[in-house]
């Protein structure tokens, strides 16, 4: 396997260090291609690749003879597979997951988001999307434009694309009609127009026969505009180089007592030695005293750089915290407007507690309200109380403390955001903050000058929150009854909140859906709350059958003040007690969602006291309770 | 630098792979990088000392000798280390070579199982890492194409291919349930070509078995290796010929072919790459299995 050296010996040394130069000051394109294995995307893609002489030989003989095996086109070589990387998906004949493509050309690099057609994986249109400096949209000129174009191009759009290119593919398959393109074209552009793009292009082509892909087509002598490879050269990349500066903070760096820095990427703006700064959300002002990168010091720096400024004054950076131009700071709040992607297969409910990160910054936040769900083919907007995996809704947003950020379409680097699953440590949604909503400084705490340790004071204890979680019938009830006999025998002030009973009050509105449960256990969490504030040792005793609720209560009342009590008892234990019926019930189906049942239980995995309501009598385990507390 | 120009291929891919290796440090208890001595490794050590500076990287290097890499690679990987000042930890598989395994006599696909991924298993566990960073790219192999710069595996270090995070905006996720750990690649959007004009233009030492030179060669199925120790008997037929060759990915002497070439220096070399229409891995006799090799090993643990 030699090398091939012919054309070497034909490249002097001057004309090589010039092309070497060349690709070295080379820039990059970023573009995601969106279209269904249907619309010959990855055929498209494979053949751009192959044309401008981008696949080495062996991979492109390895195509050859994989497409005599799993190929598509009747054994003829099927460049769509010079694309499709996993087993599964040369399987099923689909692409499950955004591919990331590089070639280049001595004008540009360009790396492709190869992302998913398929109406279930919109959600990884979302990864090579938020990037993108362009998008491509594939249109099959036989089908024309689908409900699935218009999502593609809905989805570009909320990701904040400004640049649209509709590739018009399978013109062979209309015989080049002229007409029929330009009226492809027209709906195309009338689409983008009505979404918000700025910029929309089209270009017919055919991948199966190359047509347009490289060199202008014959068999489209009435097409006047670029090949697709020259389109992608040549298109303008929109770089904001009027933007204000920041710098999300990543890394404090501190080898030793003389140098301290704050490491991170310039996510906008430039900076240089001597500039003002404000460092956010904390608001503290300093100068930038230098400004390194690599191993040596820079006059300045621009956007996309990763740097480490030192700062002329000692105050209190960390990761997460935000340095900028304090004459343009980004904003700084805790509740948002935003649209949301939902990722996972578990649906998001309003009020459950996940993690948000956004630029470096990472911090609890919730869904406080779905205002509404959005139609992603005809941007109708639906009524939504849950969210479920590639469905996307407008949001408030709400978070434990102020963040600094900019709204997404000023800036995707501190307006873009992830959030996580607490329990599973999943990426479950992303999104886009629009705005901020100023009911912070709307709605001010009232300060009090009597306060819950004054209140304790006076009645001689300790406010605690005693929380018994298990299923229904494992004496939850029972033992809390007990326990609060004990307490109130021994001159302590106490309060049992109940499910059952709580439900025929305050919470008489909400039922027994995923939403409405997480819904149920946030007021009794805030009830406890405000009793706590008054001095009380508060018993509450629900199932609160998921861990997140039961952390979300455990947050808002505090640790030390918040005791979890898992009343235990295996699930044949409870049924076969059955105390309301409510087992029998849910097996004759009358009864849904039944914890234990139709829905699941998640045990606590570090609760302060652990009964086991089986092998323990409930006075046994009340005085457990109460020599906890008393402890 | 000047800074109001704009910013170059080479300056953002830079820029981007020093985010993610400074976002490993920030996010992961116990984060190593794996340095495997090649041309990947040598930018990767160059970046993280970037990243860092003027700190010494805040983690340390681990590097699993298989006990068949090239002296020249050895030497190196000490030399360096003495140099930069790094802390690189070497670990082999000891019970692999008790048992004598050999990348001739046992295959290069057992070889590798017992001597990279079976030692690498046990290098994370012994060390208690969380996160290893490596230098693999997206562009060698097809299965890599879809792979995430913060790749979860789970207990047992498996891949799932559908359990990956998704990472809008380059926002890892870096939080780990019990017994998982993730794989970081920061170099991920490079290509074969980018890592060499990077190398050009910082001037980045590498291991000088990518530069042609006279070495002692014999062909074996229909592979040219060149012979690095005794230890590998030649058969009936097979012949040493001094040959002007170089490497394009360096491992395992035995597993890894050279290619006829006078490319003896860096400008030679990305000219050869330019006009060659092989691609890299085509070398690896480790990857000449079925197309799926690459995601099959990843699944049981491979890098």
């Amino acid at each position: 396997m030699k090398a091939t050296s012919d054309a070497r010996v034909n490249t002097t040394r001057p004309a090589l260090a010039a092309r070497l130069a060349a690709l070295e000051a080379r820039d990059t394109l970023r573009f995601a291609m969106c279209g269904s294995v249907d619309d010959g995307k990855s055929t498209l893609l494979g053949r751009l690749l192959a044309e401008s002489g981008m696949v080495p030989e062996d991979r492109l003989a390895q195509m050859v003879r994989d497409s005599k095996v799993h190929g598509t086109q009747n054994g003829r070589p099927d460049y769509s597979l010079l694309l499709d990387g996993l087993e599964a998906e040369r399987e099923q004949g689909i692409t499950i997951d955004v591919a990331w493509r590089y070639f280049g050309t001595d004008k540009r690099a360009f790396i492709v988001a190869d992302c998913p057609g398929h109406a279930q994986y919109t959600r990884n249109m979302a990864s090579g999307a938020s990037t993108a400096e362009l998008g491509i949209v594939l249109v099959d000129a036989h089908a024309g434009v689908l409900t699935q174009t218009r999502r593609h191009a809905a989805i570009l759009a909320l990701f904040g694309l400004r640049r649209v290119l509709f590739a018009v593919n399978k013109l062979d398959l209309i015989g080049y009609d002229e007409a029929r393109y330009h009226a492809i074209e027209h709906e195309c552009r009338e689409l983008a127009r009505g979404l918000g793009i700025e910029h929309a292009d089209a270009i017919p082509v055919s991948a199966i026969n190359a047509d347009n892909l490289v060199v202008r087509s014959p068999r489209t002598p009435w097409y006047g505009g670029k090949p697709l490879l020259e389109y992608l050269e040549t298109v303008p990349v929109e770089r904001r180089l009027d933007a204000a500066f920041t710098l999300p903070v990543q890394w404090v760096n501190r080898p030793d007592h003389s140098f301290r820095g704050y490491a991170g990427t310039v996510a906008g703006g430039r900076v240089a030695p001597g500039d003002e700064i404000v460092v956010l959300p904390s608001g503290q002002r300093s100068r930038v005293a230098r400004v390194v990168g690599g191993d040596h010091d820079l006059d300045a720096a621009a956007a996309g750089q990763a740097v480490t400024l030192t700062l002329a004054d000692q105050i209190d950076v960390a990761r997460g915290d935000v340095i900028a131009d304090p004459a343009r700071p980004p904003q700084v709040a805790a509740q948002f407007a935003c649209h949301l992607l939902w990722l996972d297969d578990a649906p998001l409910l309003p009020g459950r507690r996940y993690l948000l990160k956004l630029a470096t910054q990472v911090i609890g936040a919730q869904v406080t309200e779905i205002k509404h769900r959005i139609d992603p083919d005809t941007q109708a907007h639906l009524a939504a109380t849950r969210l479920g995996a590639n469905e996307i809704a407008y949001c408030n947003l709400s978070l434990d403390a102020d963040i600094a950020f900019r709204p997404y379409r000023e800036d995707r680097r501190l307006g873009g955001f992830i959030l996580i699953d607490r329990e599973t440590n999943a990426t479950v949604g992303c999104g886009t903050l629009d705005f901020g909503l100023r009911r912070d400084t709307n709605v001010h705490w009232q300060e009090l000058d009597v306060d819950r340790a004054a209140r304790a004071k006076i009645k001689g204890q300790t406010p605690r929150c005693l929380w018994f979680t298990g299923l229904s019938g494992a004496g939850k009830s029972t033992i809390a009854n007990l326990v609060e006999r004990r307490l109130l025998a021994a001159g302590f002030h106490t309060i049992l909140l109940d499910g059952d009973n709580v439900r025929h009050g305050l919470n008489r509105d909400l039922g027994f859906t995923d939403a409405d449960r997480v819904e149920n256990i946030r007021r009794v969490a805030e009830v406890a709350k405000l009793m706590l504030d008054a001095g009380l040792i508060v018993l509450v005793s629900f199932i609160s059958p998921f861990r997140a609720e039961r952390d979300m209560a455990r947050d808002l009342i505090g640790e030390g003040g918040f005791m979890e009590v898992f009343v235990d008892a295996p699930l044949e234990v409870c049924e076969a007690r059955d105390v309301k019926g409510l087992y029998a019930k849910a097996r004759a189906g009358k009864i849904a969602n039944f914890t234990g049942i139709g829905s699941p239980y998640e045990a606590p995995e570090a609760p302060e006291i652990h009964l086991h309501s089986d092998q323990e009598s409930a006075a046994d385990s009340a005085a457990r309770v109460v020599r906890l507390l008393a402890s | 630098m000047n800074a109001t120009r704009l910013q170059t291929h080479l300056d953002r891919l830079e820029a981007e792979s020093i985010r993610i290796l400074r976002e490993t440090v920030a996010e992961c208890a116990k984060p190593v990088l794996l340095y495997s001595i090649g041309k990947d490794s040598s930018v990767l050590l160059h970046l993280l000392l970037k990243a860092f500076y003027p700190a010494r990287p805040p983690l340390p290097l681990l590097h699993i000798d298989t006990t068949w890499q090239f002296r020249e690679m050895i030497e190196f990987r000490d030399r360096i280390a003495r140099e930069t000042g790094v802390d690189l930890r070497v670990y082999i598989n000891e019970e692999g070579v008790r048992q004598g395994t050999d990348p001739i006599k046992d295959g290069a696909a057992r070889h590798t199982d017992v001597m990279k991924t079976q030692a690498l298993r046990q290098a994370l566990a012994k060390y208690g890492f969380d996160a290893a960073i490596g230098g693999a790219r997206r562009d060698e192999e097809v299965s890599r194409a879809k792979e995430r710069v913060f790749s979860l595996r789970s207990a047992g270090q498996r891949w799932d291919p559908r359990k990956q995070r998704p990472e809008p905006w380059g926002l890892f996720n870096a939080r780990l349930g019990a017994g998982e750990t993730l794989r970081v690649f920061p170099i991920s959007d490079w290509t074969e070509l980018d890592v060499w004009l990077y190398i050009r233009r910082e001037g980045i030492e590498v291991v000088p078995l990518y530069y042609a030179a006279v070495r002692p060669t014999f062909i074996r199925n229909d592979t040219l290796l060149v012979r690095d120790d005794d230890r590998v008997p030649l058969a009936p037929g097979e012949q040493l010929v001094p040959k002007r060759v170089r490497f394009r990915t360096l491992g395992g002497w035995p597993l890894t072919a050279a290619i006829e070439s006078d490319a003896a220096d860096l400008d030679a070399i990305v000219a050869e790459m330019l006009d060659t229409r092989q691609s890299e891995r085509a070398g690896r006799v480790i990857d000449r299995d079925p197309t799926d090799s690459m995601e099959r090993k990843k699944r049981e643990g491979y890098f």
